[in-house]
């Protein structure tokens, strides 16, 4: 019965298509209900299709709808391919998508554009699933630019500020420089291999280039620029905190659990033309490294807790990167995986606090909230663990396996290990700063809950997913993914234990710091050094201030050069010419006889004169 | 006795100055048209004088050409005096300069 695969991706897009078409006019239960249940329905649909696929015992499913157009050898089909990878990307979208849209069913029904907001996210489910389940990059990249449209609607919900606008377009315009090399990769395979289907070209790939080569590094190269701009990579990842200016449910679905690990996807995808001898992966996991490395500081000093959340994201995705560039491919997708849990509870869990909050997103105006916000207390508490890979949580599971196939690569493995667990060190560092300031000490702000079942519901099931979620990894991961999965083992070296007690470390630290107040960091901040290396941190180490420069305002002055279009000007310039000769011309039409008279006479005359002369 | 052409030319030339000279100047339009007449007598006169030169009869079948179309231009250009003075009250050509950009 794995036909229904069909109704996975069209259940959500009907949903869209029904609250787009009736523009609001729609009670706000019956939006809530069909804005949910859409999603609700293609969780359950692609729970019944994985069960039935892992139970044939089939390592993939693929389902024809029909040939999207032919031209000459070129037919691409749109058809659904379900495998271990995809099974899971469609599992965290359409499960974790649920339980976030439910949460939004109460988060948002204050706000205005109910419906719309149902409408964008239902589209978004619909895209995503597309790009996942697209057997061609065709698909997959119609799929891409769906979210990122999606995204960019999202982004600017609230488009009656202009400064959510700006954070619009700026995620638009960024993330399309990343499409355009995915675009170029995609045109490049085409001309090299003849076709876009991922397993057709995979295949090609590996026989025509099977000892690596220019063309192969270079296609690969390509789409890594495409995920990178996808997932918020450096040097394309100044976007994502400025993302955060949409609704929070917006923040916790698109940008953390799914539409950010799209690049994640591709790249596992394409995993067999990454492993070709080449470059292409110490690319991935170098943007990997320093992308974490970079986040994980600037995620420190932010004072916003929702651009906390998106910096420790972008750390999270750097990661993920890292596993993929040392060929972890399961760890890297289980990392995916349990980071859509406990990324989404804690966006979920910080969007109840700033509702409580009257819309207060800074956490020095919040504080002691731990026993008034006792259930978005305990989820971000469950998720901060995660998150800091507490041994027993899920992100302990995801995170060590990263680290150590990390140091076991073989020509960098040490660097590679350095720098993530220093990283791990600061994410436990900046989650108990986040902790400890957000719900300990005075109160500064009363919260006032209303949240209803609809909005901690979905809090408490991801709770458990973070905990547990670690198990199912194993289950589902260790034996339908390609490589067998991540080995569930613990040596006791030097380097284990390293892994395993860094986070604890900063969770210490982190303690003495804002806890207890046992290390005084005031001085040291207040300090000129600590004031400039604390900006420098908080402006995301310069790229905005990069980016401005060289290219932001160097185009801006060229627009405004070009305003008068000085390409225009050699026509304009004909044309104006005509204009002036003829108002030169038109004065001597007066109308006044003698004028015309004197005329004829003057060129008379100087018609004699020229035949006097000539004779 | 025949004067020798060359005088002959001359006072056409001087009386061909003075009618262009009077179409410049003057505003009434009756002068204007007396002097248009000036000038194509000035251009007959030479005709007659170059007939008479070679011993031709054309020369004098071209004044009597130019007699009846001087007739006939007098005749059509006094109908648009008489509409000038009935419609703009005047004679005066520069006030009638309608006709322009």
């Amino acid at each position: 019965m794995s036909e229904v695969l069909w109704l996975v991706p069209t259940i959500p897009l009907l949903g869209s298509i029904i609250l787009l078409c009736t523009e609001g006019r729609l009670p706000k239960l019956a939006v809530a209900v069909v804005g949910s249940g859409s999603v609700g329905l293609a969780a359950i649909c692609a729970l019944f299709v994985g069960m039935n696929v892992i139970g044939t015992g089939d390592w993939y499913y693929a389902e024809t709808l029909w040939t999207w157009m032919a031209v000459g050898d070129f037919n691409p089909s749109i058809t659904l391919y379900l495998d271990g990878l995809s099974l899971v990307m469609t599992g965290v979208i359409t499960g974790v998508g649920f339980l976030i849209h439910l949460y939004a069913t109460g988060y948002m029904w204050e706000e205005e554009g109910y419906s719309r907001f149902f409408a964008y996210m239902n589209l978004f489910v619909f895209a995503m699933l597309m790009l996942v389940l697209g057997d061609n990059l065709l698909t997959l990249f119609l799929g891409w630019e769906g979210v990122g449209l999606c995204s960019y609607l999202l982004i600017g919900f609230f488009h009656s500020d202009p400064e959510n606008g700006y954070a619009a377009r700026k995620a638009f315009v960024v993330t399309r420089v990343g499409d355009t090399l995915m675009a170029l990769g995609l045109f490049l395979l085409f001309r090299e291999l003849g076709t876009l289907e991922i397993q057709a070209a995979l295949d090609g790939a590996t026989t025509a280039w099977p000892d690596g080569s220019g063309i192969n590094t270079a296609i690969c190269l390509l789409l890594l620029g495409g995920a990178v701009g996808k997932s918020a990579q450096v040097p394309l990842q100044t976007w994502l905190p400025d993302a955060m200016a949409g609704p929070t449910p917006v923040s916790a679905l698109i940008h953390a659990a799914t539409m950010v690990t799209a690049g994640v996807y591709l790249i596992a995808r394409m995993q067999d033309m990454f492993m070709l001898p080449g470059p292409a992966m110490h690319w991935v996991a170098f943007v990997g490294l320093v992308t974490l490395f970079i986040s994980a500081f600037t995620a420190l000093v932010q004072t916003d807790i929702k651009r906390i959340l998106a910096f420790s994201t972008m750390s999270q995705i750097g990661y993920m990167f890292l596993a993929l560039g040392v060929g972890a491919w399961s760890a890297g997708i289980f990392h995916l995986m349990t980071h859509a849990f406990f990324k989404a509870l804690l966006f979920l869990a910080s969007g109840s606090v700033i509702l409580a909050l009257h819309h207060e997103q800074d956490i020095f105006k919040m504080g002691g909230l731990w026993n008034k916000l006792k259930i978005p207390f305990a989820s971000m508490l469950i998720g901060s663990l995660a998150l800091a890979a507490l041994p027993g949580t899920s992100g302990f599971f995801s995170k060590d396996a990263i680290l150590l196939t990390a140091y076991q690569e073989t020509s960098y493995g040490l660097l590679f290990w350095v720098g993530a667990a220093s990283a791990a060190f600061m994410t436990s560092l900046y989650t108990t700063r986040m902790i400890l300031i957000t719900f300990f000490g005075e109160v500064k702000t009363e919260p006032h809950d209303h949240s209803k079942i609809n909005m901690w519901g979905p809090l408490l099931v991801l709770c458990a997913l973070s905990i547990g979620g670690g198990w199912l990894g194993f289950m589902v991961l260790a034996s339908y993914m390609g490589d067998g999965g991540v080995p569930l083992e613990f040596h006791a070296d030097a380097i284990a234990l390293l892994t395993v007690g860094v986070p604890m470390i900063g969770i210490l630290l982190g303690y003495l710091i804002w806890g207890n107040q046992a290390i005084p960091v005031d001085k040291l901040a207040a300090s000129s050094v600590g004031q400039r290396v604390q900006r420098f941190f908080h402006g995301g180490w310069g790229f905005d201030w990069i980016y401005d420069r060289v290219i932001v305002n160097p185009f801006v002055r060229l627009a405004q050069v070009n305003k008068s279009d000085f390409v225009d000007l050699m026509f304009t310039s004909i044309a104006s010419l005509t204009a002036g000769i003829h108002r030169i011309v038109k004065r001597t039409q007066t109308g006044e006889l003698r004028w015309y008279a004197t005329n004829m006479v003057v060129g008379l005359l100087l018609v004699v004169l020229i035949v006097i002369v000539q004779a | 006795m025949m004067p020798p052409i060359e005088h002959v030319l001359v006072l056409a030339l001087m009386l061909f100055c003075i009618g262009a000279v009077g179409v410049l100047v003057r505003r009434n339009i009756i002068f204007i048209l007396l002097s248009l007449e000036f000038m194509m007598n000035a251009c007959a006169m030479v005709f007659i004088a170059a007939g008479a030169k070679w011993g031709q009869p054309d020369g004098q079948i071209m004044f009597m050409l130019i007699l009846a179309i001087a007739a006939s231009e007098v005749a059509v250009a006094l109908g648009i005096v008489i509409q000038m003075a009935r419609r703009f009250r005047t004679l005066d050509v520069d006030a009638v300069s309608e006709l322009r950009e």
